[in-house]
């Protein structure tokens, strides 16, 4: 453990309750700009067109009557759009990101056909209106439980011990569980503005989790130096992984606006938001649990298959939490994934591993009640002292106390482990518990510290917020160091001018950049000592140093990184989540009473954005235990719920008083803040906790999500 | 799936008398530029003239009175104050979340009254009074409701939190800020997807316990 960690981190407990979002001011007055919200000097607007089949091709396209509405600049479609450089070096069979307004070829449902560029949005959207196609129509393909002996192994299955040993335990759990899509849905539609400057240079205001991966996938397509594509993106309306990839809409705006020679801005309609930005995706699950009498696991077998989409193999890890979070000494894994003619998911908050923690967490429960046995001690009497994939030594690991903590706060001990028994007021009451855990990463990033003259500190970073407060936490970490206030601190972001900053996602950049501040401010203090002819570290009056050599400013720029400690421990996060339900025996409405999340992930930073972001996470696990299902039609290949009326997220009355509570002990080893990343193990384990506590209120295992009410009566 | 296509037969009906509409419009432009000299009809017909005139006839005047400030507009009648406000007076804090009025971010008030800018024409607005977020602060004073939101954390990304707030305020002014339970029920109406949803109903309970004036 270094020493600032000791001397500082640890005794900031005064500052727990934390700063006030540093961006917050901006935000609760309307005045922080998101993506489609520049005023950009000639802009045009526009709409895509959705295709109707889910599979074949374009037989006939009339965008005749779009041309000639009033406004239309432009239809852009398959037969006239500009050839994108990067798309032709592609080896043509190869699979990839769907690329747009290329060929004929008919993927799924809702693909772009055209984009309709015109002076007005009213007028583009109308223009939209008028452009027909005909198809030559095959037969789709939409279903996965349908398709699933049609899928392929796209990775090792894994195996220690002995294979599916839980078969010849003396107690044991076999069953299936299901996860239908789950649709990110930001509150933000993805936007785009792209303006070329010069015939080799370009200007996007675009919706990104990664400013520098959008720089250079965009610079790739259309084969430009990364440094003539300038990113902007400095307020992202949430994501939870939908802005992680360069999307083939980002692609067409910038196609568009070389060929109208105007700036394009392209803002997805709620309805494209489903087909066009990735999605959790539709995951059948088998887990084998097995136990000896007294609960030790004898072995775990977690089989699963995933959708995706003809043209791109998209993996996650629904299955590898098996792995990796008990100590079994037998766990088979076998993960497959089955193509359909649907658009390709994409990492959704807590992304594979949400999937499977609803099972695996799950059948745990099932077990404990084969057993009679308590949900947590069943879960202690299997606690991984040591990573039991790898066989290193945790760099920190203290779920025990999470359980401790969550259990005490929910009531744990009113808990009646008889299933039914209990009722309130006329509501079944239920408890139930869910683990989960996700790695936690340190990469690299660099900072640029600047002491000005006037005593205020300027950081830079290309790194985006898309919503846990970065920005907050990065000038919390340089006002603890620097010993300086916060609001003498003022942190730029979203611009790819910036130093370069990784992509917002995997839970890792405070653990990034938040060393990177870390160390560009230690640099710079150094820097000052230097400066100074002091060697004791602690309070400087930077602005008479400064004035004293006549200097207008000091600066450092210092990129960061992990060390070799990462080969030596195994790092993750982890969380536990405690319910209590209500649910009503005659209508199956299921009322989420009480929620309690418990983080172990390090330090915590900042302590007021910190609880929000779990407090997120655990409501967004919500909405996957008990409304989010994006349905297709399977006749038709076409999803019918693509709106928020009738794709249900949670809603104010929907959301109990949700409590986030942290461990807060530091991490010796992934970084010198001792912090881990937060925002992934906020929702896994949530939707087997709710189903679990359901459980406990009825005796009515749910094992397909969500869990509505007609599945309870 | 909001099918554009899979309604062609209304919306051909609609285009029918659309264009027809516009060629008269055109042609009465046409007349006009024939009655003046070869030149300057060229000029004319190279000017979008036609396109101009037409124009002019499909927009209609409206006055809104937003945030205090009086502007006098030329909208088309489908044009909602939603588009209006983002697009042509660059009031850009009221925001666009799903355009069909099932999210509540573009929440302002009209008359003093919550609704949702989306389903709300422009035309309707017209000589009404309209409070959208930039015009809650007295200058640098922030509103308490967005004092609170900042103290409760009332918000993560930010998108949908000029709604909340709007939403918030109204329900405050509407006597449905009673309870906890009350309060959700009548917030229920602006999704929050980053889940601020009990830091919301603490800050609009800190706002309604403190009794000032909304
Ligand atoms: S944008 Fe108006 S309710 Fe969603
Ligand atoms: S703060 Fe992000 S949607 Fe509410």
């Amino acid at each position: 453990m270094n020493k600032h960690m000791e001397n500082k981190i640890l005794n900031k407990t005064s500052t727990l309750e934390g700063i006030s979002r540093v961006d917050g001011r901006l935000k609760v007055t309307g005045k922080a700009k998101y993506s489609a919200e520049y005023s950009v000097k000639g802009i045009t607007y526009g709409v895509l067109v959705p295709g109707t089949i889910t599979k074949g091709s374009i037989k006939t396209l009339d965008i005749k009557k779009a041309e000639g509405a009033p406004g239309v600049l432009s239809v852009i479609t398959y037969l006239n759009a500009p050839k994108v450089p990067g798309y032709q070096t592609d080896k043509p069979q190869a699979k990839g990101m769907l690329k747009i307004f290329y060929d004929e070829q008919i993927y799924f449902n809702g693909q772009p056909i055209a984009l309709v560029i015109a002076d007005s949005f009213e007028r583009a959207l109308f223009a939209a209106s008028l452009v027909t196609a005909t198809y030559n129509v095959e037969p789709h393909q939409t279903d996965l439980i349908k398709n699933r002996s049609n899928g392929f192994t796209p990775r090792k299955d894994y195996s220690r011990g002995e294979d599916d040993a839980y078969k010849n335990a003396p107690v044991k759990v076999e069953q299936e569980y299901f996860i239908p899509t789950e649709v990110h849905n930001p509150m933000e539609l993805h936007a785009i503005i792209a303006r070329w400057d010069a015939d080799d240079k370009l200007t996007v205001f675009d919706k990104t989790q990664g400013i520098k991966a959008t720089q250079k996938n965009i610079a790739q397509a259309f084969k430009l130096p990364p440094d003539n594509v300038q990113v902007t993106s400095p307020f992202v309306g949430g994501a939870f992984g939908a802005a992680l990839r360069t999307w083939p809409h980002e692609i067409a705006a910038v196609l568009a606006a070389k060929v109208v020679k105007r700036p394009v801005k392209l803002v997805l309609s709620r309805a494209d938001m489903f087909t066009s930005v990735g999605y959790r995706p539709l995951t059948w699950q088998k887990i084998g649990l097995g136990a000896t009498a007294d609960g030790k696991f004898v072995g775990i077998t977690h089989e699963a298959a995933g959708q995706t989409s003809v043209y791109e193999d998209f993996t996650e890890n629904s299955v590898n939490i098996s792995q990796l979070m008990y100590a079994s000494p037998n766990v088979t894994t076998r993960y497959k994934l089955v193509s359909l003619n649907v658009n390709t998911p994409t990492p959704m908050r807590g992304p594979g591993e949400a999937t499977g923690a609803f099972a695996l967490e799950s059948a745990i429960d099932e077990l404990s009640y084969a057993l009679n046995m308590d949900p947590i001690e069943l879960r202690l009497k299997n606690y991984a002292d040591t990573d039991p994939l790898s066989g290193k030594p945790y760099s920190s690991k203290f779920l025990n106390d999470a359980y401790k903590l969550g259990a005490d706060r929910i009531g744990w001990s009113n808990r009646n482990q008889k299933p039914g028994s209990v009722i309130e007021k006329g509501w079944l009451v239920g408890y139930g518990m869910g683990a989960g855990m996700f790695g936690a990463y340190r990469g690299s990033a660099t900072v640029l510290a600047r002491m000005m003259a006037d005593g205020t500190l300027l950081l830079q970073t290309a790194v985006t917020d898309i919503g846990p407060g970065t920005g907050t936490a990065m000038v919390s970490i340089a006002s603890d160091i620097m010993e300086i206030p916060a609001g003498k601190i003022k942190f730029d972001l979203g611009d790819s001018s910036l130093p370069p900053s990784p992509t917002q996602g995997g839970s890792s950049i405070t653990s990034t950049v938040g060393s990177a501040v870390n160390d560009a401010c230690k640099e710079l203090q150094a820097k000052f000592q230097e400066l100074n002819g002091t060697t004791e570290s602690g309070k400087m009056d930077y602005v008479q140093i400064l004035k004293k050599h006549n200097l207008q400013q000091l600066e450092v720029t210092t990129t960061s990184h992990g060390g070799p400690e990462q080969n030596k421990y195994a790092m993750y996060s982890w969380s536990v989540h405690f319910m209590k339900v209500l649910v009503h025996p005659a209508t199956g409405v299921v009322k989420v009473d009480k929620a309690v999340s418990v983080a172990d992930c390090g330090t915590i930073i900042s302590n007021k954005t910190a609880s929000s972001q779990i407090k997120g996470g655990t409501i967004m696990g919500t909405g996957m235990a008990l409304m989010e299902e994006a349905v297709i039609d399977h006749r038709y290949g076409r999803l019918i719920n693509n709106n928020f009326a009738d794709y249900h997220v949670p809603v104010q009355a929907d959301i109990p008083q949700v409590e986030a509570l942290f461990v807060n002990k530091p991490d010796p080893y992934i970084n010198p803040i001792g912090a881990k990343g937060m925002g992934e193990i906020a929702t896994i384990g949530v939707a087997a906790a709710i189903a679990n506590a359901v459980y406990n209120a009825t005796g009515k295992r749910v094992r397909d999500l969500p869990i509505t009410p007609d599945k309870l009566i | 799936m909001e099918n554009k296509n899979a309604h062609s037969k209304p919306e051909s009906e609609l285009e029918e008398k659309d264009n027809s509409r516009r060629n008269f419009l055109k042609q009465s432009a046409f007349i006009t530029a024939v009655a003046l000299t070869p030149a300057p009809a060229v000029k004319a017909a190279a000017m979008h003239l036609d396109e101009k005139i037409a124009e002019a006839f499909e927009k209609v005047p409206v006055k809104l009175e937003v945030n205090g400030v009086m502007h006098n507009l030329s909208v088309e009648p489908r044009a909602t104050l939603l588009d209006i406000l983002r697009e042509q007076i660059d009031l850009t804090g009221t925001k666009k979340g799903c355009d069909h009025g099932q999210c509540g971010a573009c929440t302002v008030h009209v008359d003093g009254h919550r609704v949702n800018s989306c389903l709300t024409l422009g035309v309707m607005a017209s000589g009404k009074k309209i409070t959208t977020i930039e015009g809650l602060a007295k200058g640098e004073e922030l509103h308490p409701m967005q004092e609170a939101f900042l103290k409760h954390d009332g918000f993560q990304c930010g998108y949908c939190t000029p709604g909340q707030i709007m939403s918030a305020v109204a329900c405050i002014r509407e006597g449905h800020a009673n309870s906890e339970t009350e309060i959700r029920e009548y917030m229920s109406g602006n999704i929050c997807r980053c889940g601020a949803y009990p830091n919301i109903v603490n800050a609009i309970q800190e706002v309604k316990s403190g009794g000032q004036i909304v």
